[in-house]
């Protein structure tokens, strides 16, 4: 293998996996670092800077940096990196005064369609740079899905109207009650650049025989909405939820608290095929909501307009070699009788209200082509981010791509090349304090994950307010914390230093180092000393070695930042250095885009 | 020295042995030894050699005497058993172990200094008997425990760090102990694990006495220029001769395509060593043409590795003394101390 270049902010990105899977790069083991020591605002800074939403995050983000998480291959369980965010957000001190102010206007007007996470983060990266913000929302609240369909018992509207108020008090001009009908006349209204951040607002209906013979088969997001404005305040005791996602987990725990004894999730396909997360599962199950695998929905049963239940064709797979399931046979009918059912089968994103004939080229979704870099279309100064772009995603997601859009816009309006984008900088910095002494907690902490504490099951039903995630306690955080490796505490090398003593890779207590002839990758990963299997976890080859000519190469899987390898090398050939990724945004100060005008 | 210990977490698809340990199960107590110090990489092959020959730890005693090198035991094989004694001493402990019960595999692990200079006369005499043990000498050149003066194994005219030249010539370890008729001795490099590993588990399954020579050099006292005994130094002068290649008991051989002369030997319990001759030369069985050849080699500076003479049909101290086979503390105490009547009958032989 050519030795690698490690000069290239990719690859110590990439060795933090958790910074590496997370949309928006927040910088984890940063973070965790600053709670370790008490700095909870400054935490709580180094998230709102990537992710913006640090408070409603902590409580409910998707999370793809915990799956990624490095602890997870070592010791089953990762890191509880959401839950630490939350910490953050919770004992955070006001952190008003050291947010930028709205810089003085440049001139430039940017009309937002939507008041969801896209459009705030938009809003949030181009007010400080003078722009002047108009966001139309149809709702009489901003927040988009975030208010409207995540259930307040998980995220508390305090909590995210505190974080909305942070962007929105600043000087956006936010327009609630007014819900862009055209395109065009948006577009005739002079604003330097558009952006959309409309969400994708339709949720899927499923057309089966007395599918409209009943007014109590509700459409899970339309359901949650009227649950959120206080519009639906009750429902039946037997309830069928249809899907078993996310929507469909928040459907049936709502469901829960507006009288419904009896609920079930009715899952097409086994277990381990769901598409709702392991925790959301766990919460709903810990509610006592039955899930009954392998139900096909057939038919609606109504009797004189009352809705009687459903019935569904049970099914049965093989499960084959390669662990797919095999074509579905059909066992039995069977009939659960129900008073409501509500349908969470997904979302589509829907734009009736942009014209046909602007120059924009709609795809065969009936959604806009947008490119997945510079977030912009055919037409000039339009912009889209969040669900609306590339249908359902997550908050996280919504939020990176306002970050993007924003660098777009920014230049855009500057008149620049939107597509040549600012790149991404590492910053490396060592931590040797003393001989065998390291800036960081260096020692690995075997504790296995803190789990969340609940409100208990006889309270949390009173009211569908009551948050049932009660945070970590300090006891808790101070253990959580001590399980992050510090994977971006970098273990750097220098060839040049190494005299081939063999003592970095006989103390690594993972194996990951080893010293051999180069070879192609395919025979390095055989030749190492422990399975070198995970093909998604990267090899750092050196230059040849000074003595023997044979490489130094470092299989970053397992690593556990120990530090090990640099105390037991005699030369300093390995160092123990902090990555910094250095993330363009917007309002950059020496952001390649300024503007000049106004 | 490091503030943490080793943390226990490790590989989760780490390789197991025959035994079902992980190399981890073969480790010690955290070394104290400078970083960098060829004998923790001593003591890793050795872990390695114990973890591919599937013996359990506590099958194993440890023996050593006094110096870097002699701290080692305390780094390797922490489940194992083991006697840290004085200063060159170790030869008579581990006759004294060996005797008691000859059912532990025994290793020795000592210094040049330990062994070449204070303790010579027992190292020479525990290879005169034969003590059925694995002797390691990790041999640096100096002293490097009382801060690197020259150990008699120092080259003459090597350098010391602040510059004087050594005055003496050295004792060549394996030539004395060849000429005293060890049936086993090898050579070998701490910063080559490839030939280090084999060569002691060929030694460990040798019955006699087994002494490896290994280059081990001293980072903090003896690794600089002008020293015969560093990284950099044995590196350019190594001379490989036989590569012992272990083959254990019911192991397939996998015969490698490498130029020279393959031929093996069958050890005392049943494995077999692969001698893979790089230089054709070379026997290793000939004792005589085994001594010329390290002089010769050892007169123009190169420093000769691999098995260099290896008896097969050695007869260790048991066989030699017919003593019982059972461990000393397994006896029935009746034949232990067969009581005064007997020893009556003895002292009568005298009379
Ligand atoms: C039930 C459910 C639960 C979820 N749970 C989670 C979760 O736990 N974690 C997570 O990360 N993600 C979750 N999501 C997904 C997440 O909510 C969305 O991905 C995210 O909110 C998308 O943000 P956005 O800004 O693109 O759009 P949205 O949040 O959908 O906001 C769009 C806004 O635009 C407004 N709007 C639309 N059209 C117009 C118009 N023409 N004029 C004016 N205003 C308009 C809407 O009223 C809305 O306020 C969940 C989604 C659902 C449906
Ligand atoms: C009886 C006695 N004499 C002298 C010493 C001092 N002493 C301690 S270690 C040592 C030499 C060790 O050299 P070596 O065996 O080569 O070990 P190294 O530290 O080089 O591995 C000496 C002379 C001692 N401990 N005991
Ligand atoms: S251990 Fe810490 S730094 Fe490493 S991936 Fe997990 S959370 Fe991130
Ligand atoms: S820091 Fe060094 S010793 Fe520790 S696990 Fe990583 S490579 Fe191994
Ligand atoms: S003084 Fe020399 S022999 Fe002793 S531990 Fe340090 S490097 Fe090793
Ligand atoms: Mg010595």
């Amino acid at each position: 293998m050519k030795p690698t270049n490690s000069s290239d902010p990719d690859h110590f990105h990439r060795v933090v996996d958790c910074q590496w899977g997370c949309p928006a790069h927040t910088d984890v083991p940063r973070y965790i670092r600053q709670i370790a020591q008490g700095d909870f605002t400054g935490a709580y800074l180094e998230n709102r800077k990537s992710n913006v939403f640090p408070g409603v995050l902590g409580r409910v983000c998707d999370r793809p940096c915990e799956p990624a998480c490095r602890r997870g291959r070592l010791d089953e369980t990762p890191v509880a990196i959401c839950r630490l965010k939350r910490v953050a957000a919770d004992l955070s001190d006001d952190i008003r005064d050291k947010l930028p102010p709205k810089g003085p206007s440049n001139g430039k007007r940017i009309a937002c369609v939507g008041a969801g996470c896209a459009s705030l983060t938009v809003a949030n990266d181009l007010l400080p740079l003078g722009y002047d913000i108009t966001i139309f929302e149809q709702h009489d609240k901003p927040g988009g899905l975030m208010r409207t369909n995540i259930p307040s018992f998980r995220l508390p509207a305090e909590v995210l109207d505190d974080e909305i108020n942070l962007i929105v008090e600043r000087g956006v001009d936010l327009r609630l009650n007014t819900a862009v009908t055209s395109m065009t006349e948006l577009l005739d209204e002079g604003f330097d650049a558009v952006f959309v951040g409309t969400g994708a607002p339709r949720g899927k209906d499923l057309e089966l025989p007395g599918r409209h013979d009943s007014d109590r088969i509700h459409i899970g997001i339309d359901w949650l909405e009227s649950v959120a404005f206080d519009h639906t305040e009750e429902i039946g005791e037997n309830v069928l939820i249809i899907g078993v996602g996310n929507t469909a987990m928040d459907c049936c725990r709502s469901a829960l608290r507006l009288g419904g004894k009896n609920v079930s999730v009715l899952a097409r396909k086994p277990r381990g095929w769901f598409k709702a997360s392991a925790w959301e599962l766990e919460d709903a199950e810990e509610e006592d909501v039955s899930i009954l695998i392998n139900h096909s929905p057939k038919a609606f049963i109504v009797e004189d307009g009352v809705l009687k239940g459903m019935t569904f064709d049970k099914l049965h797979y093989d499960i084959t070699d390669n662990n797919k399931l095999s074509k579905p046979q059909v066992l039995e009918e069977v009939f659960l009788p129900c008073d409501d059912v509500i349908l969470a089968i997904g979302q589509d994103n829907a734009f009736p209200w942009i014209e046909r004939d602007i120059g924009m080229r709609f795809n065969q979704y009936d959604a806009p082509d947008v490119d997945e870099v510079t977030h912009g279309v055919e037409v000039p100064g339009v912009f889209f981010g969040g669900d609306s772009a590339f249908g359902p995603k997550n908050i996280i997601w919504a939020v990176e791509h306002g970050h993007r859009a924003a660098i777009s816009i920014h230049k855009y309006c500057a008149g620049e090349d939107i597509t040549e984008r600012p790149a991404r900088g590492m910053n490396l910095l060592s931590t040797k304090m003393g001989i065998h002494e390291w800036s960081y907690s260096n020692d690995f902490d075997d504790s296995e994950r803190r789990q969340m504490r609940h409100v208990e099951l006889t309270e949390r039903f009173k009211n569908i307010r009551i948050e049932v995630e009660l945070g970590f306690d300090p006891e808790q955080t101070a253990r959580e914390v001590e399980r992050c490796l510090n994977c971006d505490v970098q273990t750097v090398f220098s060839a040049k230093d190494c005299i081939e003593c063999d003592a970095c890779m006989d103390v690594c207590p993972v194996y990951c180092l080893t010293i051999t002839d180069n070879c192609d990758e395919a025979d390095l990963r055989t030749r190492l000393r422990a399975p070198a299997s995970n093909a998604e976890q990267i090899l750092f080859v050196s230059d040849a070695l000074p003595q023997t000519g044979k490489v130094m190469v470092k299989d970053e899987n397992l690593c556990i930042h120990c530090g090990l390898c640099a105390e037991r090398c005699p030369t300093g050939a390995w160092d123990m250095r902090k990555s910094q990724l250095i993330i363009p945004y917007a309002t950059d100060k020496e952001g390649r885009c300024q503007l000049t005008t106004g | 020295m490091s503030y943490i210990t080793k943390p226990a977490i490790t590989h989760p698809d780490l390789p197991r042995n025959a035994v079902g340990l992980t190399l981890r199960d073969y480790e010690g107590s955290m070394s104290t030894l400078c970083a960098g110090c060829g004998h923790d990489s001593v003591s890793a092959a050795i872990m390695q050699a114990y973890f591919e020959l599937a013996i359990e730890p506590h099958r194993v005693a440890k023996v050593s005497g006094i110096g870097c090198s002699s701290k080692t035991p305390t780094y390797f094989l922490g489940g194992a058993h083991g006697f840290n004694s004085v200063h060159g001493r170790m030869p008579s402990i581990a006759t004294g172990a060996n005797a008691a019960n000859r059912q532990l595999q025994y290793i020795g692990v000592s210094g040049d200094g330990d062994s070449l200079s204070i303790g010579l006369g027992q190292f020479a005499h525990a290879i005169r008997r034969n003590v059925n043990m694995l002797y390691m000498l990790e041999n640096n050149g100096v002293y490097g425990l009382t801060k690197g003066q020259f150990s008699a194994s120092a080259d003459k005219g090597s350098k010391a760090k602040k510059g004087d030249a050594n005055a003496y010539s050295p004792i060549d370890p394996a030539l004395l102990a060849i000429s005293l008729g060890c049936t086993f001795v090898g050579r070998s490099f701490s910063g080559d694990k490839e030939h280090l590993v084999p060569l002691i588990k060929s030694a460990i399954s040798h019955s006699g006495f087994a002494l490896l020579d290994i280059i081990s050099p001293c980072v903090t006292f003896n690794d600089h220029e002008g020293s015969t005994k560093s990284y950099a130094h044995t590196r350019e002068h190594m001379r490989e001769t036989v590569y012992a290649d272990f083959v254990g008991q019911h192991e397939e051989i996998v015969t490698r395509v490498e130029p020279g002369e393959y031929r093996q030997v069958t050890m005392h319990d049943g494995s077999r060593v692969g001698l893979r001759r790089v230089d054709d030369t070379y026997d290793p069985t000939d004792r005589i043409s085994a001594i010329s050849y390290i002089e010769k080699y050892r007169a123009g500076g190169a420093v000769v590795t691999g098995l260099l003479y290896v008896e097969e049909s050695s007869e260790d101290m048991h066989s030699t003394l017919g003593s019982a086979e059972q461990a000393m503390s397994d006896l029935p105490y009746e034949k232990l101390n067969p009581g005064a009547e007997a020893l009556k009958r003895i002292q009568a032989r005298w009379r």
